[in-house]
């Protein structure tokens, strides 16, 4: 593989250094490392966010903090989990890893790549920053629901803006990869030769594109309820505050495939290599990847049971939330069958993957559970809801993420990780990932409403479990940062293809992968891609 | 090592069994006709989505054992099967299909409220409940109990271990006559709440400027317990709702002292206080009333909600009328009480505002200047 690095015209690499080189970075293999580390460092601010109200849960009464700080942590949680940690880390491995799978030189737009990721610690520096403000941060949950988010203090606005801003990084990331991927394409490529990983993000970026200007719509709706006189949602001035749910869901909802799909492509690239066997399926995969986006936009009422729509519309959401349950049971049956009669090892990507596969299937079935209208009246805001989205976000988008840290960073760093450490990550992270939430489930249904700083002590076992769970989490993540780290400064020379099984362009350029890649297109041969 | 991975596997797989069977964890049956039946449908379900685990992952977990390259497996070549997708696309829908079927039935009987006996109006208030009982004119307000604000405050000191019914108590519950049709309308007046009783069934939004209707047949008598279950602001975790199911002679006798009770209140009016009366009531008032925000030390959160101790409304003598205003009417984020307490209640609240925490004024506010108060700004 050394030969093609030969190839490439460059005798050195023409690297700027120092600050320009991150500032004004328009390398997508930079880009990729500053949207990985920021992700990483979010990962860990609502990680301590996440602390806090485990702490304040380990037993009933109020030890810790004032309700309304509780509350602001609930929500400033799920927005920089969501959109500071997940979204980052998934745009950051596009960002680095879909030029080199479908052999482009870098990102269609790579200026535009540079200001998509600029605007995010600028967006965070404006939310993090209400924490500290008159009044405290938002603290209506990250849903924003109307008339209550009106009610916040002079945090609203840094609110809303930061929503803008994260808005506006979302889309102009997903106009850069839809045009790297339909122009930019090896010329022998076919889009149905494309990894699993591609197609997922393709599919991702026009979810994003269709529903994130949706959600920068309501937000300014309610920036203009409270400063200027209108009443979008204001039942007194004539609106209606349902409305804002109903806008609010129709983004909320692709938002959780947003989240989600990126995962599905980055197993369904790890399973094959680990399995030294091709993906089962490849079409019905992008097939159902596909329904599973239209359907979603059909969907979001389900969030809304309890608001009291007419049943005719109960009975639609329910019977489209059901429906999402068949491509996404087409896909775990998919990997089932990548995996049945391969030659399997369980390096930590791996580990992740089919953990991945496990515990996403899990949060897959209370999913459905909370599809079922009448059933969902007893579930809907209870812990049971927090058991299960935490199941399919954490066990299953954030474990994807880890598997593809895993998975790349030989490519990456060009030094394999410490195996055995990774591992022990793995099952520390599983277990105490289980322990942290599985009890969640019982408290639901035993009757424990979310977001409340304090409860009954009927529920006071499995919180206390939870808790404990929650903190040896926690911890077992700064392992992670140590592999990362160590990895990054040496180890074993990683191979170009850093793993037996591995297919795909990527792999076709050494490990580390040089600062331009593919800036002649490269030819594709029989047996080179995952697919084809 | 397979054992052992089984085992694991095993015990995940009964753990919800095991928890609904022994420490009565799971969702409860209820003790409505429509709680039991939703019971019965989230068993089944479970059951379903169980099963289906313990085959996909049984066979994951067997290939995982089996197809190991450290067992010499070699890997087939296969990538696709069209028989397998139509089959693993087909049972789904049709298991999907069967779950839909009965719970459209349940939930078309959920929507019927036709036929009611009884209609009471819950209104979500930041952070208490009001309840009108629309046919016999009565409103009762339903807050948190004094022993569970108390132990909640941030660092108490006190422990609520020795509270069985910590959050979950009320000073006023709802007393509702068993085997009787109920049709419970919710809504709020400031922000959405949402209310739910488990052993009912169901929650429901109370949303502003909505009226959602729902209906219940409370078939055993009891005490019920449940809470706000839409994020509210600071209080949400303290605005319990507790149904106390009675005969229905029990329920016809509570309403008739609920009814000389608003005849005794209106009477109070007349009645004129001593300080000692006053600072005495209106410490109960405050506590119940004001504390969340305002604190017991009167110093309020700042930024949030403002302080009473020293504060110009409370203190300067001028501003007594305004004083009894924004009890009466509320501002901005301070909700209006004029509704909710008698005109002795808030002359009591009143008069202890303005003399504890070193206010000391001195002014003795009695009912009849909160009945001219209230006759003022309707002028």
């Amino acid at each position: 593989m050394g030969t093609i690095a030969k190839d490439t015209h460059h005798d050195h690499e023409h690297k700027p250094t120092g600050l320009k080189r991150w500032f004004f970075s328009t390398n997508h293999k930079d880009i990729g490392t500053l949207y990985l580390i920021f992700a990483l460092t979010m990962f860990f601010v609502g990680g301590a966010m996440a602390m806090v109200i485990r702490a304040e849960l380990f037993q009933p009464g109020l030890q810790f903090v004032d309700p309304q700080f509780y509350n602001s942590m609930v929500t400033i949680h799920a927005l920089v989990m969501i959109f500071g940690a997940v979204m980052p880390a998934g745009v950051g491995l596009a960002n680095w890893m879909i030029p080199l799978m479908i052999g482009a030189p870098d990102m269609a737009l790579p200026r535009m790549n540079n200001m998509s990721f600029w605007i995010l610690p600028f967006a965070f520096a404006l939310l993090l920053s209400t924490i500290f403000m008159q009044g405290g941060g938002p603290a209506g949950g990250w849903t924003m629901y109307p008339p209550l988010v009106l009610q916040t203090g002079d945090a609203f606005p840094f609110l809303i803006f930061a929503v803008h801003l994260l808005g506006i990084s979302s889309i102009m990331g997903a106009i850069n990869i839809i045009a790297t991927v339909f122009n930019m394409r090896a010329p022998e490529m076919s889009l149905m030769q494309m990894p699993l990983f591609v197609w997922t993000w393709v599919i991702t970026s026009f979810l994003l594109i269709a529903s994130i200007p949706v959600l920068a719509g309501a937000v300014t709706m309610l920036l203009t309820d409270k400063y200027f006189a209108t009443s979008f949602f204001s039942a007194a001035g004539g609106g209606d505050p349902v409305l804002f749910q109903h806008i609010f869901w129709f983004f909320g909802h692709p938002e959780v495939y947003i989240l989600a799909l990126p995962a599905f492509g980055i197993v369904s690239s790890i399973i094959p290599t680990f399995s030294r066997k091709p993906l089962f399926g490849y079409a019905s995969m992008v097939y159902a990847t596909a329904s599973i986006a239209i359907l979603s936009f059909f969907v979001w009422a389900h969030h809304m049971f309890t608001v009291g729509l007419p049943i005719k519309g109960e009975l639609f959401f329910m019977y489209a939330t059901m429906l999402i349950a068949v491509p996404t049971g087409v896909k775990v049956f998919n990997w089932m069958a990548t995996m049945w009669k391969g030659s399997m090892t369980f390096e930590t990507p791996m580990l992740f993957a089919v953990g991945f596969v496990i515990l996403f299937t899990i949060g897959g079935f209370s999913g459905l559970m909370l599809g079922i209208t009448p059933v969902d009246f007893q579930y809907h805001d209870t812990y049971f809801v927090v058991a299960h989205f935490h199941y399919v976000l954490l066990t299953g988008a954030v474990f994807a993420l880890m598997a593809a840290v895993y998975y790349w960073l030989p490519k990456w760093t060009g030094h394999m990780y410490d195996e055995r450490l990774g591992k022990i990550h793995f099952w520390l992270s599983t277990i105490t990932a289980n322990i942290l939430f599985f009890p969640q489930h019982f408290l639901g249904l035993a009757g424990m409403p979310r977001r409340i700083p304090d409860y009954n002590i009927q529920f006071a076992d499995f919180n206390m479990m939870s808790s404990i769970g929650g903190f040896a989490y926690g911890v077992t993540q700064l392992l992670f940062v140590y592999i990362v780290i160590k990895c990054a400064l040496g180890g074993k020379k990683a191979k170009a293809v850093s793993w037996e099984g591995a297919k795909g362009l990527e792999w076709t350029v050494p490990s580390p992968a040089p600062f331009h890649t593919f800036e002649t297109p490269p030819k594709i041969k029989k047996g080179m891609l995952e697919n084809g | 090592m397979k054992s052992a991975y089984q085992k694991i596997l095993v015990l995940l797989l009964l753990m919800p069994v095991t928890a609904l069977a022994e420490w009565g964890l799971n969702m409860t049956p209820g003790v409505t006709p429509i709680s039991k039946e939703i019971y019965d449908l989230h068993m089944i379900v479970l059951w379903v989505v169980t099963v289906i685990g313990i085959l996909v992952f049984g066979v994951m977990f067997w290939s995982i054992f089996h197809h190991r390259k450290s067992k010499g497996a070699k890997a087939a070549k296969f990538s696709h099967s069209t028989t397998v997708e139509i089959l693993w696309t087909i049972i789904p829908t049709a298991i999907i299909i069967s779950l839909a079927v009965p719970a459209t039935g349940l939930l078309i009987r959920m929507d019927d409220t036709s036929e009611a006996k009884i209609t009471i109006k819950a209104t979500g208030i930041q952070w208490k409940w009001k309840y009108d009982y629309l046919d016999e004119g009565i409103t009762i307000y339903s807050s948190l109990d004094a022993n569970s604000q108390e132990v909640a405050q941030l660092n108490s000191g006190l422990s609520p271990m020795d509270h069985e019914n910590y959050l979950l108590d009320v000073d006023e519950p709802l007393v509702v006559p068993v085997n009787t049709k109920l049709r419970l309308l919710t809504t709020a007046e400031d922000v959405i709440h949402a209310w739910w009783i488990p052993e009912l069934g169901w929650k429901r939004d109370a949303i502003p400027g909505f009226i959602n209707d729902n209906w219940a047949v409370i078939e055993e008598p009891g005490t019920y317990r449940g809470n706000c279950t839409e994020i509210c602001g600071k209080g949400h975790g303290y605005m319990p709702i507790v149904v106390k199911a009675v005969s229905m002679e029990e329920y016809e006798a509570w309403v008739d002292d609920k009814k000389a009770l608003k005849l005794a209140a209106l009477e109070s009016q007349n009645k004129t206080l001593t300080m000692d009366e006053s600072m005495a009531e209106g410490e109960k008032v405050y506590k119940k009333q004001c504390l969340m925000c305002h604190q017991a030390n009167g110093q309020g959160v700042p930024g949030a909600f403002p302080g009473l101790a020293g504060s110009v409304i409370a203190t300067k003598s001028e501003n007594t009328l305004e004083h009894l205003y924004r009890i009466i009417y509320g501002k901005n984020l301070m909700p209006k009480f004029g509704d909710q307490l008698s005109d002795l209640e808030i002359a009591a609240v009143t008069t202890y505002e303005r003399n504890a925490w070193g206010n000391d004024t001195g002014d003795l506010i009695q009912p009849k200047e909160v009945a001219e108060a209230r006759k003022n700004q309707t002028k």
